[in-house]
């Protein structure tokens, strides 16, 4: 019984996969349902890094692009999204390098910071606490708290906890290892609950928390 | 459990990827440390409040326009 559901299990064809293949038969109509699928996160995922509107169109429009000149190099080891972020994160490497004049850009950069990794703001926040600002205001604080964290972190952040990749499906699309998908999403999580923490932190004279110390490592 | 061994496994306990034995410790640290708790729950809502408000969002009509740019310059062949 076990053998006959990991053979289903293995045998079972991802939706993509047969878009996949009417492409390549000539079948513009099924790129077409591919990039309606994924445009929306490529190109946050180019806004991530790039930090440019106009560079975010451009990437997400050559990432397609280059996607479907490469489809036959496409091997179908990887999921088609995977495939289509990596091309994606490149692209936004390179828009990123030009407006850097030439600067080697990667997606590790910046990782040295230490900020975040302990939490310093242990303060309780407001129950709802999004519901204390317009979604205006809310989209304005959520961009600036994520604007500030390096691409590598901002990038696993985004994969992981938005788009919910697998671990693994992250440390693919980017190039990376599982223990450093790992460790950059910690770090990514804690940093933005802190930054957070400054506007949605209970307001002084509502209920306090009672006063313990963080108990350190033995 | 301490904090640091706590703050150790945050990830997977926010991904549900604990034992089960593991998790009745966390618990029990949980109730004797707020600080912990705190930071246990506003990571969680941290994640839960990124998920559902979308930022960069592009508009309507700008998504179109891409959307067209694309599809004619794969129909010429790119």
């Amino acid at each position: 019984m076990t053998t006959i559901q990991q053979i289903e299990g293995e045998n079972e064809q991802h939706p993509d996969v047969a878009l996949i293949e009417r492409v390549r038969a000539g079948d513009i109509s099924a790129y077409d349902t591919l990039v309606r699928k994924y445009e929306r996160q490529i190109f946050r995922i180019a806004q991530h890094i790039t930090q440019n509107r106009e560079d975010a169109e451009d990437v997400m429009q050559d990432a397609f692009l280059k996607a479907y000149e490469k489809l036959d190099q496409f091997q179908g080891n990887s999921k088609f999204y995977t495939w289509l972020v990596r091309i994606a994160v490149n692209e936004s490497l390179m828009r990123l390098r030009k407006r850097r004049t030439g600067k080697m850009v990667s997606i590790d950069e910046d990782l040295e910071t230490e900020e975040g990794s302990v939490p310093r703001d242990l303060a309780d926040w407001a129950p709802d606490p999004e519901q204390n600002y317009t979604q205006s205001e809310l989209g304005e604080i959520l961009e600036k708290t994520i604007k500030g964290l390096p691409p590598g972190f901002k990038v696993v952040f985004e994969l992981r906890d938005v788009q919910g990749l697998s671990t693994e499906d992250t440390a693919e699309a980017l190039g990376l290892s599982v223990p450093a998908v790992k460790s950059r999403l910690l770090r990514a999580r804690l940093q933005l609950r802190e930054r957070l923490s400054r506007y949605f932190k209970r307001k002084a004279g509502s209920k306090e928390l009672a006063s313990t110390e963080m108990r350190p490592a033995k | 459990m301490t904090c640091t061994e706590f703050l150790a496994i945050l990830d997977d306990l926010i991904d549900d990827s604990v034992a089960a034995q593991t998790r009745a410790e966390v618990e029990l640290h949980l109730k004797k440390c707020g600080h912990c708790e705190v930071i246990f729950n506003t990571t969680r809502k941290t994640i839960e409040i990124y998920r559902c408000h979308e930022i960069y969002e592009m508009p309507e009509d700008l998504r179109d326009r891409l959307h067209a740019a694309i599809m004619a310059r794969c129909k010429n062949g790119c």
